[in-house]
């Protein structure tokens, strides 16, 4: 088997709950990387939607900003950003949205906002953009960040989107999933243990009794994955 | 009608310190060029609107052109943070920047009740977020539903500057590929300046294109290569190896001046 990284067990691992057919709202980086790869293994038929307009974009590499003209040129179609924002995300036309944040607290609420005080901030962030919206806006929130103390914590600087929508929260240790609203963990990556997402929580993390392994990126997974950053 | 003018012109005549000024672009056909004819005309106390401030209006801060930003993302797109941004809000760098700061949503509908001539947009949104007391939103009752929803008030920019592929010898303007709020800001704006790469003889009509009539635009300035390192779809592509490459030479104080100094204040103006 080939190795990999935390990067691509995490988008594999994101990558592999998209169904054919879903409708997703995609940011770039690693839920970029997830949706694009969903598309060239098992499901095909993903549509993928970025915030600058463009729906049902295929590029063929990946784009460094959500508005490269490459997706323009590869959708079904190009719409301007208050027809985006209204019709198709606040007009509950899309099935799943990624976020990535700052911070995330156990109710999957997330900030991008601040670190500190929002008038006199330690670090200012570039903001929620599309987040507070895509929060609402689709049937199911999946969220994908790297497991910490300073990204998981007890109390959020900021709260720039509720969590409500959240399903899934992907990140280099593991998968949890809100049980009873708080999240909760029920898996583990393969190179990684309970005790050490357990670490990385800045609150008292649940574990599920059931608490499963993700299964390893496969082959065809990773050499997809890396047919398609190499592009 | 929209007078054809150079870019120095029309900065010169449209644009005044203290103004509310939107430079739009969503990641595409970004006004780069407007922008550093502002900062090159040493405009001040400027509120900035825009969506996604990224690096012209990093730029514009870093040379401290504003007293204001009114926005909903801030960053480099694909990279990180913008450095000058961070400094302006964080150490008031080189002057203390104040921010209304919304969510995608909230501007776009914002833009669109301004091109509407409406007194706010509406919409379902910062409900729940610590959004509401650092911006200017309030709750209204829908009279049919009696559902709650956001009221955002309308952006009515004195000037909205945006650059496009092609405008004819009339003033009459079309862009096309993702086109963002363009269309909105120049309505919704009291004045408005256009950048585009070329005068042409004849405007041919493009499907699915953005076209602004002559009479709703006041100046046209033709700036062959104003979005850079932005892109102009049919044209050139965005230069992405600019943006990773802003993120240190931003990061200083004194490598963002000399760049600025170096590619901005000693260039010819286009």
């Amino acid at each position: 088997m080939t190795s990999y990284t935390a990067d691509e067990m995490m988008a594999v691992a994101a990558s592999r709950r998209l169904r054919d057919g879903m409708v997703c709202f995609v940011g770039i980086g690693l839920p970029s990387l997830a949706a694009n790869l969903a598309r060239r293994t098992h499901a095909p038929g993903c549509v993928l939607v970025y915030e600058s307009g463009t729906i049902g974009a295929k590029p063929h590499r990946l784009p460094l900003s959500i508005g490269d003209g490459e997706l323009a040129e590869t959708a079904d179609a190009v719409v301007s950003v208050p027809e985006m924002f209204a019709y198709w995300l606040q007009g509950g036309r899309i099935d799943i949205g990624f976020l990535g944040a700052a911070q995330i607290d156990r109710y999957g609420n997330l900030n991008s906002t601040v670190i500190g005080e929002y008038s006199h901030p330690a670090v200012r962030l570039p903001g929620g953009g599309g987040a507070p919206e895509i929060a609402t806006g689709v049937s199911d929130v999946f969220v994908l960040l790297r497991h910490s103390p300073r990204a998981f914590v007890e109390q959020l600087d900021f709260k720039t989107s509720v969590g409500g929508r959240v399903r899934v929260v992907v990140t280099d240790l593991g998968v949890l999933e809100p049980r009873d609203g708080e999240l909760t963990l029920v898996a583990v990556h393969p190179e990684s243990s309970i005790d050490e997402a357990r670490e990385a929580t800045g609150w008292e993390l649940r574990v599920a009794d059931d608490v499963g392994v993700t299964e390893a990126p496969s082959d065809d997974e990773l050499a997809a994955l890396r047919r398609l950053e190499a592009a | 009608m929209a007078e054809l003018v150079t870019l120095t012109e029309a900065v010169a005549e449209l644009v005044h310190d203290g103004d509310v000024v939107a430079l739009e672009g969503f990641t595409h056909l970004i006004p780069h060029a407007a922008g550093h004819e502002l900062i090159r005309q040493g405009r001040r106390e400027l509120t900035l609107v825009r969506m996604t401030p990224d690096l012209v209006y990093d730029q514009l801060i870093g040379m401290g052109c504003a007293r204001k930003l009114v926005f909903s993302w801030g960053g480099n797109p694909g990279v990180g943070s913008l450095h000058r941004l961070r400094d302006a809000v964080e150490h008031g760098w080189p002057v203390p920047l104040e921010l209304e700061e919304h969510s995608h949503g909230g501007m776009a509908a914002a833009y669109a009740a301004g091109a509407a001539n409406l007194p706010f947009g509406v919409l379902r949104g910062y409900v729940g977020t610590d959004l509401p007391p650092h911006t200017r939103v309030r709750r209204v009752t829908c009279p049919f539903t009696g559902e709650e929803l956001a009221a955002v008030p309308a952006h009515r920019p004195d000037v909205g500057i945006v650059h496009a592929q092609q405008a004819d010898r009339d003033g009459n303007v079309q862009l096309w590929g993702i086109s963002g709020v363009q269309k909105e800001v120049v309505l919704a704006s009291t004045r408005s300046l256009v950048t585009v790469e070329e005068i042409v003889d004849d405007l041919e009509a493009r499907p699915g294109a953005v076209v602004l009539p002559s009479w709703v635009v006041d100046a046209v300035a033709c700036v062959p290569g104003g979005a850079r390192p932005s892109y102009a779809h049919g044209y050139y592509e965005r230069d992405n190896d600019f943006y990773v490459a802003w993120d240190a030479i931003s990061r200083d104080r004194d490598t963002f001046t000399a760049w600025m100094r170096e590619h901005v204040l000693e260039a010819v103006p286009a």
